[in-house]
C-alpha cells in the first residue's frame, strides 16, 4: 500500500503481521494491539523498531501511557463514516504527548484528509497516484479554523485577540 | 445581531470554492453518489422525492431584513417561489437544482449565510429561545453562547463523522421556549446561590422512533467552560455511541444503556483533563462576541401600555383579537414582541413566499430594527416593535396574509414536510394539519379553546415533535394505507413529557374528527383557567379515549 507521509508518497518500510505469524528479527513490524497485549514482555526485548495498529473501540485512555513505545500507531477508519479514531488520535497527540508516525489506514478518502490532519494524523494510507496532489489542495482549503486542536495554526480566536491586543497599542 | 468579520467570511466562501469543486466532481462521475452524499449532505443538500432540496441554516433562529431578502432572492432565482421554514429555526427550498446549489451558496455567502452542517452525523444548527434579548423573563441573552458554539462547532474536526446527528438548544429564560429537554444537549442559564449565571446541562434528549426527555448532567457550569464541556460530552459521544444501528446511535441511547451516572462519570473525568486548556474562554473573546448583541437603540418610553396601542385595542375588535395572541411582554417599556403566524388556515405550515418574505423585510426595516426572528414552531417574529406602532405592523402584516391571530392556538399546528415531499415519510402530514386548521378556524371557538399546540409527524422520526404536542399526530403505513396514531399530554416546556397513545390507528378522515372529540371533552370537563393539557393531567387519557372510539 501506498503511504502519504509528511505530504509526499513514501515507500512504507513497515510490515504488517497477522496476529499468529512470526515476527521477522530485523525489520520494522505493525502488531496488532491484541499481539502488544499477549506479549508484552518478550516484545519490549526486541532491537527492530515497533508500531501498532489500534482498533477503533479501544479506549484510547488506557493504552496512551504506552505509546511512546511505539514508533508508529496505526489508526482504523473501517468506513470513512466512523469517526471514533478522530478521538483516538486527538487523545493520543494532545493528552498523551504521542510525537511518533500517527497513521489513518482504511476508507481514507480526499475529503477527510483536512480533519485528520487537524486532528494529528501525519501519514494516510491511501491508493491514489495524485494522493501529494490532492493532500495539498486539502489542506490549503481553508486559511483559518476555528477549534484550537493539536496540528492547526493560530486560530480565529486567538487572530481576533492579537487583532485586538494590536489595535489597543 | 452578529456580524462576521473578515475571518468568518472566508471561511464561508472558502466553502463555497470547496464545494463547488465537490459538485464539478460529483457531475464529472469522479465521485459516486455514496462519495458524495456525506458531502452534500453536510452543505444541506438532500435529494427528495422530485428534486434536491437544500436547507439553509438561520443560526439560533436569527435573521437581518437583508439576510430575510435574500432569501426571498433564493426562493425566486433557484426555486419556485417559496421557502419552508422548519422546526430547528432554519429554511428549506425543495426545487434546487444540484447544478445551481453552489450559486445559491454563493448567493447566501454574499449576506453571511450558508448551509454548513445543516445535514449530516455532525453538530446541527444550535437553536434557541426566539425571544432573545427581547423577553421579559430572560435571565441572560442566550444568543451569545448560541453563537460562540457555532463557531467551535463549524468544522470542528473531531466531530464531523459522529454515530448520529447532534442538536443543541439553549435557553436563557425560566420558561423555556427553545424545547432544551428534547435535545442532544440542552443549556439552561440560570443563577446559583452565588447570583452567577450558568449552565444547567442537560443531555440526551430527543424525539424520534425512542423520545426521551433529557437527563441534567451537571446542575451548574461556569460559562468560561462552556466549549470544554461540550468537547467532553461529544468525544465520551463519539467514541462511545453505537455505530451498530442507525437508530440507536443518538447519545439518548448511550445515555439510556449506560445510565446518567456512568454517562456523568465519563464526561467530568474526560473534562477534569481539558477544562483549563485552550478552549476556555477568555472574557475578552466572551465581550467581543456579546457587543454583536448590544440592545438596538430603544427609544425611552413610559412603561405601562402605549394610548394607541389601548385605542386600536378597544375600537378594533379584530386588532384586539391578534394582539392578544400574537403580541408577547418585552423587555423595554413602550415595546412588544409581534410573532408572525405562518399558519394560515388551509396552508401548508411554516411555508411563506419570496414576495411575504419581502414584505417581512420591509415591516422589519421600518418597525423592528430591522431584525427578524424564526421559532421553531414554524411562524417569525418581529422582535422589537414600539406598542404604539402595533396597528400599523397589524396592518401592514394583514396586507400580505399574516396577520392570522391564532399563535398557540389549535390552528398553529407543527408539520414536517410529511409524504408530499419527504423520502421517509409513511403518510402525510400536511393536508392533515390544514383540515385540522380548517376546523378550528372559527376564531371564538379557537380563542374559547385557548392554547393548545398539536404536531404532526408523518414518520416515526418525528421531525413534527408529535410527542411533546399537547395532542401528538403520528402518520404510520398500514397495509399501504395512510393511518395516524393520536398522543395526548405531550410538552416541550419547562416541565416537559411525553404524550400517551389514546388507542387504535384512524384514517385521514377520522383524525379529524378525533381531534374534534378530544377538544369537545375538554371544553365540556375544563375547570376554571385550565388549558388542555392542564385538564389532561388532572383526568388522565380516559374521558377523550372514550370519546374518540365512542361512534367507532
Amino acid at each position: 500500500m501506498p503511504l502519504l507521509k509528511a505530504g509526499q508518497i513514501v515507500d512504507d518500510p513497515w510490515i504488517r503481521v497477522a496476529e499468529d505469524a512470526a515476527l521477522p528479527d530485523d525489520q520494522p513490524v505493525l502488531i496488532t494491539h491484541a499481539r502488544w497485549e499477549a506479549e508484552k514482555e518478550a516484545l519490549s526485548q526486541r532491537n527492530a523498531p515497533l508500531g501498532i495498529i489500534l482498533p477503533n473501540s479501544l479506549d484510547v485512555l488506557g493504552f496512551g501511557a504506552e505509546a511512546g513505545r511505539f514508533s508508529v500507531i496505526v489508526l482504523s477508519f473501517p468506513k470513512f463514516s466512523d469517526g471514533r479514531a478522530y478521538s483516538q488520535a486527538r487523545l493520543l497527540r494532545e493528552r498523551f504527548g504521542y510525537i511518533g508516525e500517527l497513521r489513518a489506514s482504511g476508507d481514507v478518502l480526499r475529503d477527510q484528509l483536512l480533519h485528520m490532519h487537524r486532528c494529528g494524523f501525519d501519514a494516510f494510507e491511501i491508493a491514489r497516484a495524485d494522493a501529494a496532489e490532492i493532500f495539498a489542495k486539502a489542506l490549503a482549503a481553508y486559511s483559518a479554523y476555528y477549534q484550537p486542536t493539536g496540528s492547526s495554526p493560530q486560530t480565529v480566536w486567538a487572530q481576533r485577540l492579537r487583532q485586538r491586543q494590536e489595535a489597543a497599542q | 445581531m452578529y456580524k462576521y468579520d473578515q475571518l468568518d467570511q472566508t471561511i464561508v466562501e472558502e466553502r463555497v470554492a470547496q464545494f463547488r469543486d465537490q459538485v464539478a466532481r460529483r457531475i464529472a462521475g469522479e465521485l459516486s453518489e455514496d462519495e458524495f452524499k456525506p458531502l452534500r449532505l453536510q452543505n444541506g443538500l438532500y435529494l427528495q422525492l422530485h428534486a434536491y432540496m437544500l436547507r439553509v441554516a438561520i443560526p439560533y433562529g436569527v435573521l437581518s431584513s437583508r439576510q430575510l431578502r435574500q432569501l426571498a432572492h433564493i426562493a425566486c432565482r433557484y426555486d419556485r417561489g417559496w421557502g419552508h421554514f422548519t422546526t430547528r429555526q432554519n429554511i428549506q427550498f425543495n426545487w434546487i437544482k444540484l447544478e445551481e446549489a453552489p450559486d445559491a451558496l454563493a448567493d447566501l455567502a454574499k449576506v453571511q449565510m450558508h448551509a454548513i452542517q445543516t445535514s449530516g452525523n455532525c453538530i446541527r444548527n444550535t437553536t434557541t429561545d426566539q425571544f432573545a434579548g427581547a423577553a421579559a423573563d430572560e435571565i441572560e441573552d442566550p444568543r451569545v453562547w448560541c453563537e460562540i458554539i457555532r463557531q467551535w462547532s463549524t468544522f470542528h474536526p473531531e466531530f464531523s463523522f459522529l454515530p448520529r446527528k447532534f442538536k443543541i438548544a439553549v435557553t436563557g429564560s425560566p420558561n423555556d421556549r427553545a424545547a432544551v429537554r428534547v435535545h442532544d444537549i440542552g443549556l439552561r442559564m440560570h443563577k446559583n446561590a452565588r447570583g452567577e449565571v450558568g449552565f444547567e446541562v442537560i443531555v440526551g434528549g430527543g424525539l424520534g422512533r425512542t423520545p426521551f426527555i433529557g437527563k441534567t448532567i451537571r446542575d451548574f457550569l461556569p460559562k468560561q467552560h462552556l466549549l470544554s464541556y461540550l468537547e467532553a460530552i461529544l468525544r465520551v459521544y463519539n467514541q462511545f455511541g453505537r455505530r451498530d444501528n442507525m437508530y440507536k446511535a443518538r447519545i439518548k441511547v448511550l445515555v439510556h444503556e449506560i445510565g446518567i451516572e456512568a454517562m456523568r462519570e465519563k464526561v467530568e473525568a474526560e473534562w477534569q483533563a481539558i477544562k483549563d486548556g485552550a478552549l476556555q474562554l477568555p472574557q475578552d473573546l466572551v465581550d467581543q462576541i456579546a457587543a454583536h448583541f448590544a440592545p438596538p437603540p430603544f427609544e425611552t418610553l413610559p412603561a405601562g401600555i402605549a394610548p394607541e396601542y389601548a385605542q386600536a385595542f378597544r375600537t378594533d375588535f379584530e386588532f384586539g383579537l391578534w394582539a392578544r395572541r400574537n403580541t408577547a411582554k418585552h423587555k423595554q417599556p413602550g415595546y412588544a414582541i409581534v410573532t408572525i403566524s405562518l399558519k394560515k388556515e388551509g396552508e401548508a405550515p411554516g411555508d411563506a413566499s419570496a414576495e411575504q418574505m419581502q414584505a417581512v423585510a420591509d415591516i422589519a426595516d421600518r418597525y423592528s430594527f430591522g431584525e427578524i426572528r424564526v421559532t421553531h414552531e414554524q411562524n417569525l417574529v418581529l422582535p422589537h416593535v414600539k406598542q404604539a406602532d402595533l396597528p400599523a405592523v397589524w396592518r401592514a402584516l394583514k396586507a400580505y396574509d399574516l396577520a392570522t391571530p391564532n399563535v398557540g392556538l389549535a390552528s398553529d399546528i407543527i408539520a414536517c414536510p410529511g409524504l408530499d415531499y419527504c423520502a421517509l415519510a409513511n403518510a402525510r402530514s400536511i393536508p392533515v394539519a390544514q383540515q385540522i386548521a380548517l376546523r378550528f378556524k372559527n376564531w371564538e371557538r379557537a380563542h374559547d379553546i385557548g392554547e393548545l399546540k398539536i404536531k404532526i409527524s408523518g414518520c416515526i422520526n418525528a421531525c413534527g415533535h408529535h410527542h411533546v404536542g399537547h395532542i401528538g399526530i403520528l402518520g404510520v403505513d398500514k397495509a399501504g394505507e395512510e393511518y395516524y396514531q393520536v398522543t395526548l399530554g405531550g410538552s416541550a416546556d419547562q416541565n416537559a413529557s411525553l404524550g400517551d397513545l389514546i388507542g387504535p390507528g384512524l384514517d385521514a378522515r377520522q383524525v379529524v374528527d378525533a381531534i374534534d372529540a378530544i377538544v369537545e371533552t375538554y371544553l365540556r370537563i375544563r375547570q376554571k383557567d385550565e388549558i388542555f393539557l392542564d385538564t389532561y393531567r388532572r383526568v388522565g387519557l380516559k374521558p377523550f379515549k372514550e370519546a374518540v372510539y365512542a361512534a367507532a
